[in-house]
């Protein structure tokens, strides 16, 4: 048995201390690295902002920064990327919540076990496989019912980003689903409701939060979706609301500045950092909104 | 290892001197640890108030009380593991050899280092049975000579004959009583002065909870014990000095084992031996 | 007194069975429809695989993978010429340089957050951001890669500077599941190494580290299995696509296998789209691996445990 020293020299605990300075650190970056993006992009559409005005920018339906004539209209853009969106949420956010509902309410427990993992591996397909499958394989498809499609067409990305989301509605939407607590699909059997009726009426907007959440990050994916895009919808930025005609994604665009020789400093690379900030600004508002959602319907039934 | 740094403890009363009148007449055992108007508060709940009293050196005392009566929480103040809690909060004085725990050059590592805790549910770590044991002497720097203080540490933990050819195998491969009593042995293993634990044997069945008890009676020989349990015939058992707790944080009797059990002085605290409440 | 059951309103939709029935037909078209809609996901995804097979069948052979791209006209006649060689081995070294600096950062990220960091603002804002860096495109980060470390930082479009740029992309991700896995570890344990008198440093270090590892690295593998298959950013770092070697060092200009996939089926001639959809059973196959190297690792954890 012995006696011991208590005081504050008797250890050094100058690891610990150093270890608190590297793991802060290392989540320091991951602030630093938020603070980087926005730099990057502000500093980068400043000189754009200073050649183009943003009235220009907003309101002018013409997009042609690289070809003489030129003009800066995000409008094309935003609308290819928008008929992306919408195409493929018009599709994916119905058929993943009844997915999530057959998953969820109907299905053996044998059953789901077997397809919502098959369903997730959808999302773990890189997207340049999906612009290949689109061209390789929806494309054609289309052009079979509808002869005048060209190579390039809106369809086949929306088509195809709406297999990529799918996974991303249906299991957030059936985790939601899950979390509902059985007592009050029994209290709506009780009260003679079908199941049908329980699980539209009961279950569903019971799990509402998880699922408006699920749909605005498949949304916000889809905002961002780049290669399917790319290869599939084409390099045209063109209005229009013939699904079956290229148009240009913002993501397309960008990747066809960053493909080309563009010098640094000529319009055309500032144009790049100028469409990606709003692309980060349209995407950080989506997962600002999926996040409010979720604090704000928490309480729902705890 | 240093020489103490402490102040000569002053004569310190203790409560109650009254000794059994069958009790044989030994040396008065030495006060080691101290509370001196000692409350605790997690957040805004205060969890124990003004609990004042000195525990002997080399004896086994033994906490005990109704659930939530802050007798756990006492014991976690003297090792100062409710440092760990962001909501805690302490005043008054914790006096180890007349060193108060809680001032402000003291260090809460160097203090566990002599002062060994036993927690309820046995943990030993996902390591080998050596491992286990050895891991204090390492994080201690005494780790020389470790082979013969691991083996030493169990077979005062009474666990050598059972392990002593596995002592590679997991600690988790063990019973639940042998797991408890591997604990022991790593809290016992880089020698400290006081042993606290924390219920030690309510996760465990009947025969490993009396080998548990055999082995802390064996224990304080070497070593102060301190034990918090809910288990009355037990703290009758294994205790030379018992302190009673009650609901709301308060001390309310510390004396001589026999004498609290026998003929306290608080009714209250004869209703709870006698199991009226609690 | 007893009431007349045929007159008594109140046992109306008792008898009636029309309505039942029409109830239950509903449920069973609503039945099917969410059926339906579960097996239209299961529909596209074998789609998917079937036609990577046809379109790869006979195109997909060892002079594939051990060959360099064609540099100028196009040879084919045995997949000699068209070869995916320096864009997997590039891959594979992307991907190797990005785990170690995603997992130093990560897990030390990770570490901060769950074991030293106060539940104050701070700390939720960092996390508050971590989310939201998961849910940037990929293409921003790519651009953030170039001006960074491709410009700014004077790499050029080199090997690491894609590795960097990669790290931040998956950061958020790791960071998550190793926050997941260094909660797992009971505190119990813990309290066990600090009451033996363990500095803060050790604890974390012998006792929360080993635990949490087999959760660390299946997340981690996972991340990169992702990491793998990401195009947009190595555009904007400037990936190559016709080098006909594999990476030489850390600063120069290196293929990888997404890319090389995107400049194949960027190309009309019909040929390229088989080695395309080669090139993506490829990197599909490689993907897989890496996916069931963590499913290994967290079964054999889990039922150790």
């Amino acid at each position: 048995m012995s006696t011991t020293d208590i005081t504050a020299d008797a250890v050094s605990d100058r690891q610990s201390r150093i270890a608190r300075v590297v793991f802060f650190s290392c989540a320091l970056v991951t602030v630093l690295t938020t603070f980087g993006i926005i730099a990057v992009l502000v500093t980068g559409a400043i000189p754009f902002f200073r050649e183009v005005s943003i009235i220009e920018f907003f309101t002018s339906t013409t997009w042609s920064p690289l070809k003489e004539p030129n003009s800066f209209g995000i409008w094309p853009l935003i609308w290819g990327t928008m008929m992306i969106v919408v195409g493929s949420a018009v599709i994916a956010l119905p058929i993943g919540v009844l997915t999530a509902i057959y998953l969820s309410e109907y299905a053996s427990s044998r059953v789901r076990r077997i397809l919502k993992p098959t369903l997730e591996i959808l999302a773990g397909v890189p997207t340049i496989v999906y612009g290949f499958f689109a061209i390789s394989f929806i494309t054609p498809q289309i052009q079979r019912v509808f002869p005048q499609t060209g190579t390039f067409n809106a369809a086949a990305g929306a088509i195809v980003v709406a297999i990529m989301i799918l996974p991303m509605v249906s299991s957030l939407s059936e985790d939601a689903m899950s979390a509902v607590p059985d007592h009050l699909r029994q209290a709506g059997y009780g009260l003679g409701a079908t199941k049908l009726e329980v699980s539209t009426k009961i279950v569903v907007p019971a799990a509402l939060s998880g699922i408006l959440a699920s749909f605005i990050l498949a949304i916000s994916r889809a905002i961002g979706e780049t290669m399917a895009v790319t290869l599939a919808a084409g390099m045209n930025p063109n209005i229009t609301v013939n699904a079956l005609e290229e148009i240009q994604t913002m993501t397309a665009y960008m990747v066809k500045v960053g493909q080309g020789d563009v010098s640094v400093g000529s319009i055309g690379y500032q144009s790049l950092f100028a469409v990606g900030l709003v692309l980060f600004v349209m995407t950080l508002a989506m997962n600002i909104a999926s996040q409010w959602i979720r604090l704000r319907y928490r309480e729902e039934y705890d | 290892m240093s020489e103490q740094n402490v102040t000569q403890t002053e004569s310190i009363t203790q409560p109650q001197t009254t000794v059994a009148d069958d009790a044989t007449v030994e040396p008065m055992a030495e006060t080691i640890i101290e509370s001196r108007d000692l409350d605790v508060y997690y957040g805004e709940h205060q969890a124990l108030r003004d609990i004042s009293f000195g525990m002997p050196e080399k004896q086994v005392t033994a906490l005990i009380g109704p659930s939530g009566c802050g007798k756990s929480t006492f014991l976690r103040s003297i090792n100062r593991m409710n440092d760990l809690i962001d909501s805690a909060r302490v005043e008054g004085e914790l006096l180890l050899r007349g060193k108060n725990v809680y001032d402000e050059d003291v260090d809460p590592v160097a203090l566990r280092r002599t002062v060994g805790m036993v927690f309820q549910e046995p943990n030993p770590f996902p390591k080998s049975i050596y491992d286990n044991v050895a891991y204090g002497l390492r994080v201690q720097d005494k780790d020389d000579n470790v082979d013969e203080k691991v083996e030493q540490s169990l077979r005062r933990a009474a666990l050598w004959d059972e392990v002593k050819d596995q002592l590679d195998s997991s600690g988790l491969d063990l019973s639940g009583g042998q797991q408890q009593r591997l604990c022991i042995a790593r809290a016992i293993a880089p020698d400290p002065e006081v042993i606290l634990m924390d219920e030690p044997a309510s996760a465990l069945d009947p025969v490993a909870t009396s080998q548990i008890e055999d082995l802390i009676e064996d224990l304080a020989r070497d070593y102060t014990v301190v034990v918090v349990t809910h288990n009355m015939q037990q703290a009758a058992r294994i205790s030379d000095k018992t302190a009673v707790f009650l609901t709301g944080g308060e001390l309310v009797e510390f004396d001589d084992t026999q004498k609290i059990f026998e003929n306290p002085e608080n009714q209250r605290v004869e209703d709870y031996i006698t199991g009226k409440f609690g | 007194m007893a009431t007349d059951q045929a007159t008594d309103d109140r046992f109306e939709g008792f008898s009636s069975d029309d309505k039942l029935a029409r109830k239950r037909l509903y449920g069973k078209l609503f039945v099917g429809i969410c059926f339906l809609a579960t097996i239209s996901g299961v529909v596209a995804l074998g789609a998917l695989i079937a036609d990577l097979i046809i379109e790869s069948w006979g195109w997909l052979s060892w002079n594939f993978l051990t060959y360099p791209p064609s540099p100028s006209e196009f040879h084919y006649t045995d997949g000699r010429g068209a070869g995916i060689y320096p864009a997997l081995v590039g891959s594979i070294f992307l991907i190797a340089l990005t785990a170690v600096f995603t997992v130093f950062l990560g897990v030390g990220a990770a570490i901060y957050l769950e074991e030293y960091a106060a539940d104050n603002y701070a700390t939720r804002f960092i996390e508050a951001n971590i989310s939201n860096l998961a849910g940037v495109p990929s293409i921003v980060y790519g651009l953030l890669g170039l001006a960074l470390f491709v410009r700014a930082g004077g790499l050029g479009s080199v090997l690491i500077a894609g590795a960097l740029t990669l790290t931040l992309l998956i950061l958020p991700i790791v960071i998550v599941s190793a926050q997941e896995a260094i909660r797992a570890v009971p505190d119990s344990q813990r309290r066990a190494a600090y009451g033996v008198g363990a500095t803060e440093w050790e604890v974390t270090r012998d006792v929360v580290l080993p635990s949490a590892l087999p959760g660390i690295m299946t997340g981690t593998i996972l991340a990169l299995a992702r990491a793998i298959g990401e195009t947009a950013p190595l555009i904007m770092v400037g990936a190559a696509v016709s080098v006909f070697n594999p990476p030489a060092g850390l600063f120069e200009p290196f293929a990888a296998m997404p890319m090389q996939i995107f400049e194949w089926a960027s190309q009309p001639a019909g040929e390229f789209q088989h080695i395309a959809a080669a090139g993506s059973v490829v990197l599909l196959t490689v993907m897989l691996i890496m996916n069931l190297m963590a499913i290994l690792i967290r079964n054999k954890y889990e039922t150790e445990l």
